[in-house]
């Protein structure tokens, strides 16, 4: 029999030689366990953002809008069902994964502890939140673990479509009326640094990113990713015409790279600890429907079972 | 002839836009994820459906008017849905009870509504009976489960059979409307559904374990715009951004 060291460096050589791991495969219990942590974080993160966004469909402002709006939460709900399905390739149960959602073990992204108070907020959700999550995501199509990017490659066609929707919500508003325009500003001054929060702490204060990358699980760091996409979405709020609420914000000539402000990193740690302002509803949305439908999974199972025996 | 075609054409269109206003509010609080999913999916087609037969009226009208003035500057006693589907959801056993007795009625009507010698109905018919063929197999099947599930499922079950019985009768209940645009080939004359419509409840529920209740009694009026007290909430949702910034586009 081989030695962990040994098993270990063929599981290095395999990842640097970019062939994917597979859940029959051996891998180190470390790599697992990210991969868990990441993948269902990644789930309750597409389960809980249904919640900022679900609170708009009944006050959509037109039929189209509910409709793409609606699709487009239905869509998320399926990111959390593929990726519920990838972390279960881990040997993982989907409802222990969501018993540490709401025991407070599992995160979720900050992002959606914050609230969605008006109707382009549903705009810049699509925009912002969404492009945020692209950056991540195209990334990890090329993760190591093959289901997680096998499930990346589904995402990211919607997520993109979301993004464009998102932006479309608000190009409306920007060529609209007065009220609009405010409207969309508005929302952006409220999204743009959660935006950029998304994309975790900077590297400095990020331990487990060296580890993660030589496994490559990421391949680009938290400050990497942040620049990218600062740089890709200053053009679009610049085509808008409204205004990114940062005044330390310029175009460096020499790095091809915007220059951004310092993210409040004090706001960051605090809605990750749970003081952000939605953490406790967003919690308690998840847990009343739990609760609420505990009756139905036991009637489920129970009626199935029933039809079995009947069967045999 | 035209403000009955108007009329009859709405009516439809606030059946589905109304139910699937309440299946919205389920989006993102389903007992289980799939269900989730299953309840947003026929809430998008009740939606798809009623942007068709609105954007028919607002033609008919011929006031140069849109599907989204139909949909958001009616008030409520201009609204012709049946009752039934405005019932809010309650626990889930009320929702999926509501689901399947306005399915199996849907089905019926949307078959009948095939053969309209208006082609636009019509068409729209066909298209929709397809997504409503899918609703109703869910209903059913979920009615089944619950109902022969567990003991608590099947008290729920019961509770909610009761509960919503009352507003079954309106569906196959013909109005002066239903029976002008029978008469001219391009309605439905509903009470004629009502022997198939008792027929299929029947089936599901005995499979279900579930009993009919005894009490005969009926409540309509939402085909006349006499509405129960939970429409008005409904619109003051649904209506909300049309009504305070009047006049604008999104
Ligand atoms: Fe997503
Ligand atoms: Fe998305």
């Amino acid at each position: 029999m081989k030695n962990i060291a040994e098993l270990e460096a063929q599981f290095q050589a395999k990842v640097d030689a970019e062939i994917k791991i597979e859940p029959k495969e051996w891998m180190p219990e470390k790599y697992r366990k990210t991969l868990i942590r990441q993948i269902s974080q990644h789930a309750h993160s597409e389960v809980v953002g249904m919640l900022p966004e679900g609170n708009w469909i009944s006050r959509a402002p037109s039929l189209r809008r509910k409709v793409a709006l609606l699709a487009k939460i239905q869509d998320e709900a399926g990111h959390g069902l593929y990726l519920y399905s990838a972390a279960e390739t881990l040997g993982i149960e989907r409802d222990e994964l969501v018993q540490q959602l709401l025991d407070g073990t599992a995160k979720y992204s900050s992002i959606f502890n914050y609230p969605s108070l008006t109707w382009a907020d549903i705009g810049a959700i699509g925009w912002l939140v969404d492009g945020a999550a692209i950056m991540n995501q195209v990334m990890l199509t090329r993760t190591s673990y093959g289901p997680y990017a096998r499930a990346m490659v589904r995402i990211c066609k919607e997520e993109s479509f979301h993004q464009r929707q998102g932006y479309e919500i608000l190009l409306t508003l920007c060529r609209g009326s007065e009220e609009q325009k405010a409207m969309a500003q508005d929302a952006l001054n409220r999204w743009w640094w959660p935006s950029l929060m998304m994309f975790g702490p900077r590297d400095a204060d990020s331990p487990h990113t060296a580890q993660s990358m030589k496994w490559k699980i990421k391949r680009k760091t938290n400050d990497e990713l942040r620049q990218q996409f600062v740089d890709v979405t200053v053009p679009q709020a610049d085509f808008l015409g409204i205004t990114v609420p940062d005044p330390d914000l310029k175009w460096n000539e020499e790095t091809n790279h915007y220059e951004f402000g310092e993210i409040n990193w004090d706001e960051f740690w605090n809605v990750v600890k749970g003081n952000g302002p939605c953490n406790r509803q967003r919690l308690e949305a998840r847990q009343a429907a739990y609760d609420k439908g505990a009756w139905v999974r036991e009637a489920a199972t129970a009626f199935a079972e029933k039809r079995a025996a009947v069967a045999v | 002839m035209r403000q009955s075609l108007l009329t009859y054409t709405l009516s439809l269109g606030d059946n589905s836009m109304i139910l699937g206003q309440r299946l919205g509010e389920w989006c993102g609080h389903g007992p289980i994820l799939e269900v989730d999913m299953a309840l947003t999916n026929i809430s998008l087609d009740l939606f798809g459906q009623a942007r068709s037969y609105m954007q028919y009226a607002a033609e008919v009208e011929g006031k140069d008017r849109t599907e989204d003035d139909m949909a958001f500057l009616r008030d409520a006693r201009e609204f012709r849905n049946v009752l039934l589907v405005e019932q809010d959801n309650g626990d889930f056993a009320h929702t999926i009870v509501r689901q399947f007795f306005f399915d199996a009625y849907h089905q019926l009507f949307l078959k009948a509504l095939c053969e309209s010698a208006d082609e636009r109905l019509s068409a729209i018919a066909q298209k929709s009976l397809k997504e409503v063929n899918y609703h109703l197999r869910f209903s059913s099947e979920w009615t089944i489960r619950l109902g022969d599930g567990t003991e608590e499922s099947h008290q729920r079950m019961q509770a909610a059979v009761e509960a919503l019985w009352p507003y079954t009768g309106e569906l196959c209940t013909s109005t002066a409307l239903d029976i002008e645009m029978a008469d001219l080939g391009i309605g439905v004359d509903v009470a004629e559904l009502k022997a198939a419509y008792d027929q299929r409840i029947a089936e599901v529920l005995k499979e279900a374990t579930l009993t009919i209740p005894e009490s005969g009694w009926q409540q309509t009026g939402g085909k006349e715009g006499k509405h129960t007290e939970q429409l008005g909430f409904i619109l003051t949702e649904l209506q909300w951004m049309q009504r305070a910034y009047p006049g604008q586009k999104w």
